[in-house]
């Protein structure tokens, strides 16, 4: 009787209903995704449904290399969950740029074991060739780029554009095109292992090339774009290996980072192309305090006990937090002074522009883990018309998508991203280092405004004095 | 078999991008942390290629190495997730004395 249960257990329809049960899962966990009160148990049940999958997987007829897939197992868990347990929620950007690049490395390396296992593509089926070469490419990509972006997070490397001029497009295009061709090549039949790895290589350098000309602020495209770049690989995996999990799987992801991809190029009022092809203003942004000095005539500054009174009777107060927050690790701190304020009866609102930060959501991760009501984390769409009725805007680490430029000054490079109309507040206060311009290497018109102050210094500081002075108040 | 995939494929394109589009800019992190532990199914890959004839020593390592790095993906991403999802879920209420939910 055993034989008729391990025939059934083994037998290839019954895994692929599981395989069915497992992406039905992961769809179904994702749809969770929706809400906050949901999400927990959403991500969860892709949880099971992952289980799920590898259990089938582990079951195929034929499985025998038990000892290897646990080395494996266990280094990757022994990796994964440490990290995962201790990495900061600031450093998430670049928790995530390394998972990508996880992923894709694990399909270069995939592809690359399939090619020299069936004595170079021999014997295969032209489109299990091409998906696999695809996936190969896509993969190394994936694995080089998201390492950059991540020692760039990490300031491992410069987070300013590192860039070939005018000729890094032109560049780009022929390592695809090498890659290409070398593609073509083995997939014409070559079985040569120096194209393969030839074309492997060709790719990494071009992963290298596409993310190191980035600047921080177009971090968020670029994550989202390897994000994609993985998911892509993964399914296109899948289609060579005949998986429908891992194609199911793969394209959820693939559509999960080219939207986001979209969401934050749209947010930025700048083409994909455009960014791939390289940061703009990245020379021209100005170093060192000295600005500060050169505007002090026409910008108002003002000390925390002012801010203090201006916050405490207030009705409605919006925070509008950014990058500058996550770098001095400020979201406690303004999170206290949130609370202070509340206390008093002042309403308090966070306007959170899709960009902020280094990664989509980057903001909103922030300010959960500094336990602010989800309620109060306000899109821009939503709070945008709010700004008129607030008594004042307080900007914390934010700049250019503050800027009224992007609405005002044809000529801006900014011009025509839509931003936070913060000036809209009776009162602007603007907590921030020095003068220097942001990312883009744009003077803020906001700052210059009658009804801006600004309150120099670092953000967690800043926010502490103020919460500091309002008690005395 | 082509034909198959190609229709899988094609359709969940657009489920992903059905599902994923309602996904509010507030949960865009998590929601990336999450996708990182799904494209982690390329384990599968490396458990299914380990089991086939063919394979030397080196190819052993590319595998272990891929196995390792999916299993990197599932348990790692899942994880974080999980820790980012509570913090939006707990809500402390303080503000508002009295009034629950």
């Amino acid at each position: 009787m055993t034989t008729v249960a391990t025939s059934f257990i083994h037998n290839l329809n019954f895994l692929h209903v599981l395989y069915i049960v497992a992406f039905a899962l992961f769809i179904y966990g994702m749809t969770g995704l929706t809400g906050p009160r949901t999400a927990v148990r959403g991500n969860r049940i892709a949880a099971v449904g992952m289980a799920i999958a590898i259990v089938a997987t582990l079951l195929l007829p034929g499985e025998r290399e038990w000892l290897l897939i646990v080395i494996g197992i266990v280094i990757g868990t022994l990796v994964g969950v440490p990290a995962a347990r201790k990495v900061r929620m600031t450093a998430m950007p670049q928790m995530v740029a390394l998972f990508n690049g996880v992923g894709g490395g694990a399909v270069f390396l995939i592809a690359w074991a399939e090619f020299r296992r069936t004595g170079g593509y021999a014997h295969l089926a032209t489109y299990v060739v091409v998906f696999s070469l695809f996936a190969a490419i896509v993969g190394s990509i994936s694995f080089w780029g998201s390492n950059i972006a991540f020692g760039k997070l990490q300031e491992l490397i410069p987070g300013r554009p590192i860039t070939l001029g005018k000729s890094q497009q032109l560049v780009n295009l022929l390592l695809l095109a090498g890659a290409v061709l070398l593609a073509g090549l083995v997939a014409g039949g070559s079985h040569s292992e120096a194209e393969f790895i030839g074309m492997l290589v060709l790719a990494a350098i071009l992963g290298n090339a596409v993310v190191l000309p980035i600047g921080g602020a177009d971090m968020p495209v670029v994550i989202s774009m390897l994000n994609a770049f993985t998911g892509l690989s993964a399914a296109a995996t899948g289609v060579a290996l005949n998986n429908p999990a891992l194609i199911v799987a793969g394209m959820i992801v693939g559509a999960s980072g080219t939207i986001l991809t979209n969401l934050m190029a749209v947010a930025m009022n700048r083409s994909i192309p455009a960014i791939v092809a390289g940061g703009f203003g990245g020379t021209g942004v100005v170093e060192g305090a000295s600005g500060a000095g050169a505007y002090a005539t026409t910008v108002r500054s003002v000390s925390a006990a002012d801010v203090a009174i201006q916050l405490a009777y207030a009705r409605l107060v919006i925070v509008v937090p950014g990058y500058g927050m996550a770098v001095a690790q400020a979201q406690h701190a303004v999170a206290e002074l949130a609370k202070a304020l509340q206390k008093r009866g002042v309403e308090v609102r966070y306007a959170v522009h899709p960009v902020a930060g280094r990664m989509p959501g980057h903001m909103n991760v922030l300010l959960a883990e500094a336990d602010v009501p989800y309620d109060q984390l306000k899109d821009m769409d939503d709070i945008n018309p709010e700004f008129s009725r607030a008594d004042v805007a307080l900007v914390i680490g934010a700049n250019d998508v503050t800027n009224p430029a992007a609405k005002t000054n044809p000529a801006s490079p900014i011009y025509g991203m839509p931003i936070l109309d913060v000036e809209n507040a009776h009162q602007v206060v603007v907590i921030k280092r020095s003068m220097n311009p942001g990312f883009a290497g744009i003077e803020n018109e906001l700052y210059f405004r009658p009804n801006t102050a600004m309150l120099f210094g670092d953000a967690k500081g800043a926010v502490s004095d103020i919460t500091g002075e309002l008690s005395d108040i | 078999m082509l034909i198959t995939n190609l229709t899988i494929l094609v359709l969940a394109g657009f489920v992903g991008y059905a599902v994923i589009s309602k996904i509010p800019n507030t949960l865009h992190t998590p929601l990336m942390s999450g996708t990182n532990a799904i494209h982690g199914i390329v384990l599968l890959g490396g458990l299914i290629v380990i089991a086939l004839s063919g394979n030397g020593v080196f190819n052993k390592v590319l595998l272990v190495i891929a196995i390792a790095f999916g299993t990197i993906n599932i348990v790692g991403g899942f994880l974080v997730t999980d820790r980012m999802l509570e913090m939006f879920k707990r809500k402390p209420q303080r503000p508002k004395d009295g009034e629950e939910e």
